[in-house]
């Protein structure tokens, strides 16, 4: 195991830890704009998270994965918001 | 992979690490929606782009080749993210039950003056 695994570990370890903090505001937040954006969070930190996943397993399938993370993320905070502001789907 | 390579890669992913943790603690620490949607709306925003800068770099040093993948998640990630925090802005504001008065009305608080070049925009429902 080189220096550079273990960065990555570290890093993976740190990224949960984010992870787990905006987590526990999706659970707990108050309103829904808090809940929209801890998933917000989420779905950014879960991007890291594959990218250094697949920097360990030294292969590039997770790319795919995280860019569509990216962009079904994007959608979903646009759709709650729309749906906040609203209080109706989409037209 | 050379020693240079090595310790750049280890500096940004500890960078982008720090600031992603960062954004995490922000959601928990700070008191109120508008001072939270800071946090992931830069600091993440910054992690992940390090993250993935680190990684494009890996795999380029690896001998697996730069792909054009990865630059096309940090441009879009990079594109997203500020309209995404205007959004849930605007979302949360829809929601106060005590906005701020629109600054057009507030030396007018009766509504005495009607301005009709320039009026104030009607209040959202």
């Amino acid at each position: 195991m080189t220096i550079i695994d273990i960065a990555i570990l570290v890093g993976m370890h740190v990224v949960g830890l984010a992870m787990l903090l905006s987590l526990w505001r999706l659970l707990r937040g108050p309103t829904a704009p808090d809940r929209i954006l801890a998933l917000d969070t989420l779905y950014i930190s879960a991007i890291a998270q594959l990218i250094m996943f697949g920097m360990l397993l030294d292969t590039e399938v997770y790319f795919e994965a995280a860019l569509i993370i990216a962009m079904l993320g994007f959608v979903g905070t646009v759709v709650l918001s729309k749906y906040v502001v609203r209080r109706d789907i989409v037209e | 992979m050379s020693t240079v390579f090595e310790i750049v890669v280890i500096f940004l992913l500890a960078v982008g690490c720090f600031f992603t943790l960062l954004g995490g603690v922000a959601m928990v620490k700070l008191s109120d929606f508008f001072r939270r949607v800071h946090g992931p709306a830069k600091a993440s925003t910054l992690g992940v782009g390090c993250v993935l800068f680190a990684s494009i770099i890996y795999h380029w040093v690896n001998g697996s080749g730069v792909h054009p993948r990865e630059i096309l998640i940090t441009v879009f990630l990079f594109l997203t993210a500020p309209i995404s925090a205007h959004l849930m802005s605007r979302a949360a504001l829809s929601l106060m039950d005590d906005r701020p008065p629109h600054p057009d009305r507030t030396p007018d608080a009766d509504e005495k003056v009607v301005d009709r070049e320039d009026p104030a925009p009607p209040e959202r429902q």
